[in-house]
């Protein structure tokens, strides 16, 4: 997988992943162009465009879009699944997933993708390991917090 | 002094003060900040939120602020993804991964990631603490890092680090071995030569029972056996555990762990297939080995969800890939067959797209599905239905040429305006290639220029000449069949009536002396060539077609020669300079020069050569435009000079073998005849007229049948200038064309529009039609009216529009002449205009709405001006070139003030 793109359907970029090096402008360039020609296009045509030397592989979920750009010789019905399960694991981890979620916790967004995809190759199958990983992580960052409370108040 | 002292004093106080106000004591939470964002009503809000809030994070990363920093890049983070700039926080992730809390490497790894690519020089600076975190005790940390390097190394990183991502794909904690594997990737990726290093570690990845490693490990190994034969080779020998572990997946009974909707791990599956499908490709044993898998993959998956497709699918692109048992290969395209029924859309554009890369393969097994395919031209999906067309182009073969092109046909009419061109200029190979009878061939060649209609590409126009040009057999049933279309056209469909008028021009005679199956009366053709040649709908290269063939018709037809002789004199005074060239020139061929006329109307010979497809029939679709119709362009020009042959308009639609042609017709003109054109050569090629040998091009052989010397003409057809008067006096001197030149040019007006002494400029054609020897009863009134010079209302963008007047009483009759000056095909063409209140606008339906390069449209609009005020205009253009809208807007206040007055 190149890259990775969750839009509104407003066309606002709610999460980008790039797993090839692009400047900034070309990246920009291609958001803008993708999501427009996505937007445009009716409910009733098939998940995929053929891009450049590229597959776009997308699919809607509620308001958003979910946007993967894949090799000529990758499997878009399968692209389509690891949308399907990225989706999941949100879910699973938001508990019913909607786009605020996402917007406001971005940065878990980013988290949970990359516990289920290293370098575009989806790296584990399993999801109550990515979950688990997610969670362990999680518990990390919890108890730092209370370590660093206990240390501004003096009792460590 | 102490004075000063206090001064400045009082300044370092007050600006502490002024900066402690401006920084707040506690920054904004990421939270609270996403919140105000969001709540700017205007783009402009949102910017003034964004910019304080930089200019804020900024002032903390200056003063190395490590409490808030975690925070403060996360924030730029956010503001990142909006679009706006975040460079500045680079240095800052770097530094939060080098702290040793995990939340800050978590936030900073992230940061990196999205905000440094592989370009930066900041590398060297994250190589370390990467090096560092690899190295780490905690997974977690370990897995931030491996993460991130899979994700933007370099091929300097990778060459730093392969020795710890070596080690760890060897670690015993599959979280980090998986995760290890996908680095390895990247880094073979990046420099090849690394991959010996990873041999050892990689194939131990494979007995492993966690689904992460194995995925990631057989995706390696993928990469490996892609990029290097040695690895290919050794890789043979894991064919069978591969074998195995796929046998295990879908033997093995529910695991919920790994299932998706009644598949186990999908994912895992679809990589070990294409990993099969890499290793069998060329090799028999290894396909022998995984025959019997894939036949099981191929019979047990569950077909009625996307996924177990997505296995059949990858399962099919084996089978085709590696050397099987044919049996196994015809399974393969029927569940592809099947997929073409799924209701679910992308499963069919998937399976059209692979039947479409097997077809050449297996043309047989796919030809068993070609009713199903041919359904899917109906399909509501425009990208299915363009994969099912291309899929019927490569199924055609002699044997159902009949039945698949009924359907394209059917298609074809109804088809969306982009699919017609492709889908008309492939009919034409294929009927080319396969057609049972010539007979069959021109019947559906001309069912593919009607059902295209305005949309047929020139060289299928062109095609479909010179099929009917070529087989003489036929001619007479071909001109009978487009005098039906002809006597029943719609005019708006230009290349019909291009074609018929060109086919009845010369073979007209066959139409009349009842060879074609038809009754027609002479006055019966007239008429429909005045119905074309005065109609807003046609185009002025239809027209031109009509005009050429009308004069062709007079040397065929017998009573109603009269009646040309007005109609082409009429156009004597045509406002368009092609066709009014024309017009005279034409009009010369029944006065002055009438005993030529019948020669040089006489039958083309058949065309030679590669008919229609590829480069020839563009080349003959330019050949057209270029000869035909266009503004003062070098060939005009050219064309103009040459006006006393004037079969040359009538051989310029056809290149080389047009040339060729002229010399024959030449060759065939009466002594007399022959002697004046003969004597008009220069010494240097007076034999080209006697020895028709093939030139290069058309342009020299005007020159010389000229008579003109190379040096004195090259310069006049470079530019726009008409003939000079030097140049006049010097063709004047040379005996016989003088003659010739002297009768056109007094009559005609100069085909361009800069002035020069001698020759009345175009755009007032009445003082010449008045010398004309016909009365032009055919002409609209207006025509005949006092008319006002024209203007350019619009040129840029490639996109140029000429506006031409007839004045009736209140009314302004405009004729808007749009020309793609661009090299790209336009098309949605749309002219939108406005006018003051006083008056009223009537816009008449364009012509056309799309244009080949250096083609035109004709549009007619119609003003209403009865208290006679100054004609302003407001006016919107669009149309799409090169796939992308182009929009402009202006005022035309330059109308010529006679429209008013």
């Amino acid at each position: 997988m190149q890259f990775m793109l969750l839009f509104s359907r407003q066309g606002k970029l709610r999460l980008q992943k790039w797993y090839e090096a692009h400047p900034d402008k070309l990246k920009k360039k291609i958001t803008r162009e993708l999501i427009s020609t996505i937007l445009a296009r009716k409910p009733k045509m098939s998940s995929f465009l053929e891009w450049r030397d590229l597959k776009i592989v997308y699919k809607r979920y509620a308001s958003l879009y979910f946007c993967c750009a894949i090799e000529q010789q990758d499997n878009e019905l399968l692209t389509l699944e690891v949308i399907h399960r990225y989706v999941e694991l949100l879910d699973k981890y938001f508990g019913s997933v909607c786009e605020l979620d996402i917007i406001f916790n971005f940065e878990k967004a980013y988290f949970m993708l990359d516990e289920l995809m290293v370098g575009g190759e989806v790296c584990e199958t399993s999801k109550k390991n990515v979950l688990k990983a997610i969670a362990a992580q999680d518990l990390l960052q919890e108890d730092e917090i209370v370590e660093m409370a206990l240390r501004d108040m003096g009792l460590i | 002094m102490s004075s000063i002292k206090q001064v400045i004093n009082d300044a370092v106080e007050k600006g502490k003060e002024v900066y402690e106000k401006v920084r707040q004591p506690n920054p904004i939470r990421l939270r609270d900040l996403i919140r105000q964002i969001r709540s700017a009503k205007t783009a402009a809000e949102e910017r003034a939120v964004v910019n304080r809030e930089c200019a804020y994070i900024r002032l903390t990363f200056r003063e190395e602020d490590s409490v808030w920093r975690c925070r403060n890049v996360a924030k730029l983070l956010y503001i990142h993804m909006l679009g706006y700039p975040a460079h500045f926080g680079q240095m800052e992730c770097l530094k939060l991964i080098a702290s040793p809390r995990f939340t800050d490497k978590r936030i900073g790894y992230l940061g990196a990631m999205l905000l440094l690519d592989e370009r930066q020089d900041v590398h060297l600076l994250i190589t370390n603490s990467l090096k560092n975190d690899l190295n780490s005790s905690t997974q977690f940390v370990q897995g931030l890092a491996l993460c991130t390097l899979g994700a933007i190394a370099s091929p300097e990183m990778s060459r730093d680090l392969a020795g710890e991502v070596e080690r760890l794909l060897k670690s015993s904690n599959a979280y980090i071995r998986k995760k290890a594997a996908v680095c390895a990737l990247r880094i073979i990726l990046k420099v090849p030569e690394l991959m010996e290093m990873f041999l050892p570690a990689t194939r131990s990845l494979l007995s492993e029972k966690n689904h992460g490693v194995l995925i990631t490990g057989v995706t390696l190994i993928t990469e490996m056996c892609l990029q290097s034969p040695d690895m290919l080779a050794h890789f043979k020998k894991i064919v069978p555990n591969l074998v195995r572990i796929l046998k295990n997946l879908i033997m093995a009974g529910y695991s919920p762990e790994h299932d998706v909707q009644g598949v186990s791990d999908p994912f895992l599956q679809v990589k070990i297939l294409k990993l099969l499908r890499i290793l069998g490709c060329g090799d028999s044993d290894a396909s022998e080995t995984m025959n019997d898998i894939l036949a099981q993959v191929a019979t047990n998956t569950e077909s009625s969800k996307n996924v177990g497709n997505a296995i059949l699918y990858e399962t099919v692109l084996s089978i085709m890939d590696i050397k099987s048992e044919s049996g196994l290969r015809v399974l393969a395209i029927n569940i592809l067959g099947r997929f073409l029924l799924n209701a679910d859309k992308n499963i069919r554009y998937v399976a059209l797209n692979t039947l479409l890369r097997v077809v050449h393969a297996d043309n047989s097994a796919v030809q068993r599905h070609r009713s199903t395919i041919l359904e899917c031209l109906k399909d509501a999906d425009i990208s299915i239905r363009k994969r099912a067309m291309e899929l019927c182009f490569a199924l055609i073969n002699g044997n159902n040429i009949r039945t698949m092109m009924k359907e394209l046909l059917t298609f074809l009419e109804n088809a969306e305006p982009e699919f017609k061109a492709t889908c008309s200029s492939k009919c034409v190979l294929a009927a080319e290639k396969y057609s049972p009878n010539v007979r069959w061939h021109i019947d559906t060649l001309l069912k593919v220029v009607e059902a295209a209609g305005n949309h047929v590409p020139d060289d299928v126009v062109s095609s479909t000449i010179q099929l009917i040009s070529e087989t003489r057999a036929e001619q007479a049933y071909a001109v009978g069949e487009l005098w039906r279309h002809l006597s029943v056209a719609q005019l708006e469909f230009q290349p019909m009536i291009q074609v018929s008028t060109w086919c009845i021009g010369e073979f007209g005679d066959l139409l009349l002396n009842g060879q074609a199956d038809v009754t027609v009366e002479e006055t019966q053709i007239i008429e429909i060539y005045q119905k074309i040649l005065w109609s807003s709908q046609c185009s002025i290269t239809t027209k031109e077609y009509a005009l050429t063939s009308l004069m062709k018709l007079s040397a065929r037809l017998n009573q109603e020669v009269g009646s040309i002789q007005q109609v082409v004199s009429a156009f004597g005074s045509h406002l368009n300079i092609e066709l009014q060239q024309r017009g005279i020139e034409y009009s010369q061929l029944f006065t002055r020069h009438n005993h030529m006329r019948g020669p040089l109307l006489e039958r083309m010979p058949p065309f030679e050569g590669v008919r229609g497809s590829g480069t020839e029939g563009e080349k003959g679709g330019v050949a057209i435009t270029n000869g035909l119709d266009n503004s003062p362009d070098n060939q005009s020009l050219l064309n103009d000079l040459s006006s006393p042959n004037n079969n040359n308009n009538i051989n310029s639609t056809h290149e080389n073998n047009e040339s060729n042609a002229l010399l024959l017709l030449l060759g065939g003109i009466e002594p007399g005849e022959g002697d004046t054109v003969q004597a008009s050569t220069s010494p240097a090629t007076s034999t080209t007229n006697t020895t028709p040998a093939p030139r290069s091009t058309v342009n020299a052989d005007i020159l010389d049948l000229l008579g003109l010397e190379p040096g004195p003409t090259a310069p006049s057809s470079t530019t726009t200038t008409s003939t000079s008067p030097a140049q006049l006096s010097h063709t004047n001197n040379s005996s016989s064309p003088a003659l010739l030149l002297d009768g056109l040019l007094n009559n005609t007006p100069s085909t361009t529009t800069t002035t020069t002494t001698g020759i009345a400029p175009l755009s007032t054609p009445t003082a010449n039609s008045t010398t004309l020897p016909t009365n032009n009863f055919i002409i609209p009134q207006s025509l005949s009216q006092p008319s006002v010079p024209g203007i350019v209302a619009y040129d840029k963008n490639g996109m140029k529009l000429d506006m031409t007047f007839e004045v009736h009483d209140s009314v302004t009759t405009i004729n808007m002449l749009a020309t793609n000056t661009s090299l790209a095909q336009v098309t949605d063409f749309l002219f939108q205009a406005a006018v003051p209140k006083s008056l009223q606008l009537q816009m008449m339906t364009p012509s056309s709405t799309s244009m080949a390069p250096s083609a035109t449209l004709t549009q007619v609009i119609k003003v209403n001006n009865p208290s006679k005020v100054p004609l302003r205009m407001r006016m919107r253009l669009s149309w799409q070139a090169n796939g992308s809208v182009v929009q402009d807007q202006g005022e035309i206040s330059h109308f010529p003030p006679a429209l008013w007055q």
